[in-house]
């Protein structure tokens, strides 16, 4: 057995030369983000920028904000670019982060179908509009996967005064999975779905569901970029990773990200002090 | 229905368009997963071949448990892997994580025990054949395993194509272990997942007919071998 291990280990270290060789080198860094900012493209468009500057590469683990957290906080990244501000300061305030600093913003939107089974379209009250929804019993897909959409649609539930989730199962019916494919649920089964703006202008997917619910200041989409805190991760490449943080808040970064446009639309607005 | 023409388009469109980044994944999900097949092969045909020869107390219990680790569920694998690799796990100073070779190691843990399991139900069979010649010729042991391997070595394709058909197939493995990163780790099923997710549906479904385009012509070409192999050997 010893020997079979002794082999196996040699092929992945053959494997991992022959493999990941040329691109070892030190000069990339891995960003721990959200479904959100990938499913919308942003990163496609903007990271080449800042490749082409820098010489560093950027390598995007896109997962829930809630997974991002974890992998980030077992080491498994450099840099932290998500959207739940209390779940990012609880993250600093326990030594796992350096500094949080505000990079861009949207605004999440509910979508529906056309026949709007709750009538709440063309509305700019969310708790109202939740309020109808539940009201009516008409079916509403969440998130269910503790990423920073579906923490802040827990928070809107929660200050329209209505519990939600108790509903899981029947008209609230939770997908455990990203903003796309919780889309995919939603334009499927005929059910209400809150998602950030960027992701649903990107999507390919829409079906008859249109924007009926928006513009409530409530529904701000603030994403943060922390660094992490090199004394509770030695491995963390604190330099790249600073000039990837710096760039970004630059006017060069805001700039790139403000020009990040899908049918017309801007879907990204740049806010770094 | 619209949608399904629309998969056939594209997925016509990526082939015949050369489309750079389609090579690519394409590329890198051949050789995470022929990487893991031969891993598996190396590792479970010996296994598998003296688990079927060797006679001790507790190797019923090995044979069941190895039979019903072919129902490993991918994501149960990868996350497995993913807490060993990580850099707060015990090999985080190897730096795998988000690697391919991340995901050669996943799939080898998801496609050995399929191997091991087969190649042990072959070798049975055979060595109820060969035993009593093999005895009377008073062969040793690591001869035994080696005439049977051998004989046995085009069943032993098919064990292999079976475990192939595992590994090119799985997503939840080598989603978690890989990261799906664009351009480093992102193979056929994450990329498949990926564009669900965005909505691309005709896109994500023409990938996945390249996919089993892509299995058909593997099969093929090793159902070919084993042909000529074959002919050549009772020539």
């Amino acid at each position: 057995m010893k020997r079979y291990l002794c082999k196996l280990t040699g092929l992945c270290l053959l494997a991992q030369t022959a493999l990941v060789g040329p691109t070892l080198a030190d000069d990339f860094i891995i960003v721990q983000s959200t479904t959100s900012t990938q499913n919308s493209g942003l990163y496609e468009a903007l990271l080449p920028q800042f490749t082409e500057m820098s010489g560093i590469e950027v390598r995007v683990v896109a997962v829930g904000t809630g997974q991002a957290i974890k992998n980030a906080t077992n080491c498994d990244g450099d840099v932290l670019l998500v959207h739940a501000k209390p779940s990012e300061e609880k993250f600093i305030a326990a030594g796992y982060g350096l500094t949080r600093s505000d990079v861009m913003y949207n605004d999440f939107v509910i979508v529906g179908p056309k026949s709007d089974p709750a009538g709440i379209a063309g509305s700019n009250d969310v708790a109202a509009a939740l309020q109808k929804i539940a009201d009516s019993e008409a079916a509403f897909a969440s998130r269910g996967d503790d990423s920073g959409t579906h923490k802040k649609e827990l928070s809107l539930w929660s200050s329209a005064g209505i519990d939600g989730p108790a509903s899981s199962g029947s008209w609230y019916r939770e997908t455990g999975s990203g903003m796309g494919a919780t889309l995919n649920v939603g334009v499927g089964m005929d059910a209400y779905v809150m998602t950030d703006r960027a992701t649903w202008i990107a999507f390919g997917n829409k079906a008859d569901h249109t924007i009926v619910v928006e513009g409530d200041s409530a529904m701000f989409n603030q994403y943060g970029i922390i660094d992490i805190n090199p004394e509770h991760c030695p491995n963390v490449k604190t330099d790249l990773a600073g000039q990837f943080i710096d760039w970004i808040l630059s006017s060069d970064g805001q700039t790139a990200i403000a020009g990040y446009k899908r049918d017309g639309q801007q879907l990204f607005f740049p806010n770094a002090k | 229905m619209q949608d399904i023409q629309a998969a056939f388009l594209a997925a016509f469109n990526l082939i015949v368009s050369l489309d750079a980044d389609l090579f690519d994944i394409v590329g890198l999900s051949l050789t995470v997963t022929l990487s893991a097949v031969g891993i598996s092969c190396l590792l479970g045909f010996p296994l598998g071949a003296l688990l079927a020869i060797s006679r001790f107390p507790g190797r019923g219990m090995i044979v069941v448990f190895i039979s019903s680790l072919m129902g490993l569920p991918p994501v149960v694998v990868g996350l497995t892997v993913y807490l060993f690799l990580s850099s707060a796990g015990p090999l985080g100073s190897w730096q795998l994580l988000y690697t391919p070779t991340a995901m050669i190691i996943a799939q080898s843990v998801l496609v050995t025990p399929i191997i091991a399991a087969l190649t042990r139900q072959i070798i049975e069979d055979l060595n109820g054949e060969y035993s009593e010649l093999l005895r009377s010729m008073s062969a040793r042991r690591r001869d035994v395993l080696s005439t049977l391997l051998w004989d046995a070595r085009y069943s032993l394709i098919t064990a292999a194509l079976a475990g192939m058909g595992r590994a090119l197939a799985e997503v939840g493995a080598v989603m978690i272990v890989g990261g799906n990163i664009n351009h480093v780790t992102r193979v056929m099923t994450t990329a498949i997942a990926l564009e669900t997710s965005k909505g691309e549906l005709a896109l994500a479904l023409g990938l996945g007919i390249i996919l089993v385009l892509l299995s058909i012509s593997i099969n093929a070409a090793l159902m070919s071998l084993r042909t000529s192999m074959e002919r050549f050997a009772y020539a």
